[in-house]
């Protein structure tokens, strides 16, 4: 006996209802439209009421302001910068110092952290328990007070400029930061550089020969001594042919202060410090996490073929980790990033500073200052998560996930 | 600071405390049953709480002489501590009702920032403070030097113009307060702290042995410190502003906290009027005809309020100078009451 197959009935109308009203259909509909015009209503309200006080209180609107001379100086900038630029200027310099102190402390974070991290699960008593009570005390102490313990500490304990701490009369330590002897470009910098670069190319060239020959044939090839005699050989070549690619401007006491070579502020050093210390503790409990969830038979497997602990980590363990350190990694590096706002109150002069600090006092452009900084801590944060997103994405893929 | 500032334009934005602040201070104060009044987050002689709270400070008796003019009761005044960055926000977003905390009067902060300066209580400069070690005898001495100053202020722009003119190098270290400017200095981040010479003195108490630090000569920059109201409630612009006048007037006519009683019963026609039992002037204010004893009785006239905050009959120990009267060698000067 055959059953008849009835056609199905025309889903088109349920399905509508659904894809535009949700479990409430219709009714669900109409509350959509609903909410959608509160909040635009909302938002014309926002905008009309602000116009309007502004307009009462005769405050200028605008982002003219912009083009305006800034007419106050800023301790570090990292693009020429003086007085008499404009406030745009300022927005770029505070811009590119948040940046700066975001990537390095990003960078010393995660090192750091890592280390931290994987020495808490280390079989050293010492060392894990170390690692332990620096995760304990760092996270529980606030941002704010290491901030201000690091900056208040170094400077307190250093000396002077005239009687700072010196390194072979080139590198001076003192209460003005860390002065360096600067580096100026002579005509061999071009081939020094393309000199790096090939050493680089190869040394990679070389790596993937050697992953190859350990995939196809099991064979395990030492490469890193020739690749660390590629690095160095090579641009001392070049040295020793064209003559050296920088002279190094040596900095000299003069005055007050030094003049002459490169200086790292104190306010730097400190920030960088604070951020990268505290952050690294809770990467450390990230990183250790993620080493937890991997099953502990992929361990003794990658022991049991006598490759070293710290190989079964590199090579089996951290890959695997990775797919749950990185989610909780970007928020780390997020924060770091908006943490830095906290450098006001040492002094460093970062976007909201000399910004949503400084150019927003003499200007008075609350609202439109607000929003750029806003704007601007919103478009950093994405693109970290991108990036972050990508390089999931890659390791998923080479772990053959889907 | 960070959350003040936000939270600043966010009331700006949404207005709704403006809009009712905008016109009618006056009557928001009232309603409210006391005055908010913006002053510095501690600078002795201008506004400094001691150790029970009490706000004491020339800047503060201007507030409190506010207060006694509307309610008859000068401690009827909140009084909320902001940072030099933070300030104008507050009033202009409504958060408070004048703005009495050492701000200098210049033309952009008058018309772009949407605010009025109502008058001078202290007349001052820009200097430099320095270690008495240092052997630095002039601010032409300073070339290279490195220079902490507090972010936001006219300071921050005078001492760059100062160092362009006189063709020197400087380093400048700007921070959100005046104690972690004082703090960096005394740590020896900066070899000059440079403010109004006025907040250099007051300042220079905080630092371990204010001995070992002197102010330099220079004086670099006119800087007429006075209290501040939003644009658009003339009303209110007013009382503020002869609040002032009555106190710098009352210096003028001998009138002091102690016989101010005895004055009022005067029937010299000047001080009829200002005492109000001839004609209405407090009236025409949107105060009360006796508006001019309460506010010597709560606090005194300009003289004496000088003299217990900030001069003689004070820690700080500064001379009257440019803040003497007109007719006694100063250029203080009130219009006249009639």
């Amino acid at each position: 006996m055959s059953i008849e197959s009835r056609p199905p009935p025309s889903l088109f109308w349920p399905k509508l209802r659904r894809a535009v009203g949700g479990r409430a259909g219709w009714s669900g509909l109409v509350l959509q439209i609903a909410f959608v015009a509160l909040l635009v209503w909302i938002g014309y309200e926002i905008v009309a009421n602000a116009r309007a006080n502004l307009q009462a209180q005769r405050v200028a609107s605008g982002f003219g302001f912009l083009d305006n001379t800034a007419g106050f100086a800023v301790s570090q900038a990292l693009i020429p910068y003086s007085e008499s630029n404009t406030y745009a200027r300022v927005f770029v310099v505070g811009l590119l110092n948040t940046l700066i102190v975001s990537v390095i402390g990003i960078i010393f974070a995660t090192i750091f952290g890592f280390l931290v991290g994987l020495g808490r699960l280390s079989p050293n008593w010492l060392l894990s328990r170390l690692s332990g009570g620096y995760v304990e005390l760092v996270r529980n102490l606030p941002l704010l007070f290491q901030i201000l313990f690091w900056y208040l500490a170094v400077l307190a304990t250093l000396p002077n400029p005239r009687q700072s701490i010196s390194l072979f009369d080139k590198f001076f330590l003192s209460n003005r930061g860390f002065v360096i002897p600067k580096p100026i470009e002579q005509a061999s910098f071009g081939p020094f550089v393309i000199a790096i670069v090939i050493a680089i190319v190869a040394s990679l060239l070389l790596r993937s020969y050697a992953r190859r020959q350990l995939f196809d044939h099991g064979r395990m090839l030492k490469i890193w001594p020739y690749g660390l005699g590629l690095l160095i050989g090579l641009p001392l070549i070049v040295c020793l042919v064209l003559g050296a690619p920088v002279t190094f401007e040596i900095p000299a006491l003069r005055g007050f202060n030094f003049a002459g070579g490169s200086r790292i502020i104190p306010e730097f050093i400190a920030l960088t410090l604070a951020l990268s210390t505290y952050t690294a503790a809770f990467i450390a409990e990230i990183v250790r996490a993620g080493v937890q969830s991997v099953n502990k038979g992929q361990m003794e497997a990658g022991s049991s073929l006598g490759l070293s602990r710290g190989t079964v980590l590199r090579l089996i363990v951290v890959p695997q980790a990775m797919r749950v350190i990185l989610p909780p990694l970007t928020n780390q590096y997020l924060n770091l990033t908006k943490n830095s706002s906290l450098a006001v109150a040492i002094g460093y002069p970062d976007l909201f500073s000399v910004f949503a600090g400084t150019t927003l006092s003499q200007t008075g452009q609350a609202i439109e200052i607000i929003a750029i900084t806003m704007g601007v801590y919103l478009l950093i944060s994405l693109v970290t998560s991108a990036v972050m997103s990508y390089y999931g994405w890659r390791i998923n893929r080479n772990l053959g996930a889907t | 600071m960070k959350r003040l500032a936000i939270l600043s334009a966010m009331v700006l934005i949404a207005g709704a405390s403006t809009q009712a602040a905008n016109a009618q201070t006056l009557k928001t104060v009232k309603d409210r049953g006391i005055l908010s009044c913006g002053v510095s987050q501690g600078l002795p002689g201008f506004s400094s709480p001691d150790d029970k709270g009490n706000w004491t400070g020339l800047d503060v008796d201007v507030c409190r002489a506010i207060a006694a003019a509307v309610f008859n009761d000068p401690t009827k005044v909140k009084f909320v501590p902001l940072s030099a960055k933070d300030r104008f926000t507050a009033l202009q977003s409504g958060e408070i009702d004048v703005l009495s905390r050492n701000s200098t009067w210049t033309l952009s902060r008058d018309t772009s920032l949407g605010l009025n300066y109502t008058g001078v209580t202290y007349y001052d400069g820009q200097g430099f403070l320095v270690r008495k070690s240092l052997k630095v005898n002039s601010a032409l001495e300073l070339n290279s030097a490195s220079v902490c100053v507090q972010t936001g202020t006219t300071n921050e722009q005078n001492v760059a113009d100062y160092f362009k003119a006189n063709n020197m190098k400087y380093e400048i270290i700007a921070f959100g307060t005046a104690d972690e400017t004082v703090k960096a200095y005394e740590a020896g981040r900066c070899d000059v702290f440079t403010s109004d010479v006025s907040q250099l003195y007051a300042e220079r108490l905080k630092v371990a042995n204010p001995a070992d630090h002197g102010v330099l000569p220079e004086v670099i920059s006119k800087e007429p410190l006075g209290p501040v109201v939003r644009h658009g409630d003339d009303q209110w612009f007013d009382i503020v502003k002869w609040t002032l006048f009555a106190m710098v007037n009352a210096e003028e006519l001998g009138i002091t906290q102690k016989n101010v009683d005895e004055m009022a019963k005067s029937d010299k026609p000047e001080l009829k009027r200002v005492f109000g039992t001839d004609g209405n002037l407090g009236e025409t204010l949107g105060l009360t005809k006796d508006w001019v004893s309460r506010i010597i009785k709560a606090v005194g006239n300009y003289g004496e309020t000088f003299d217990r905050n900030v001069g003689a009959g004070s820690k700080l120990q500064i001379a009257r100078g440019l803040n003497k009267l007109w007719n006694q060698g100063g250029i203080q000067y009130a219009p006249p009451i009639r």
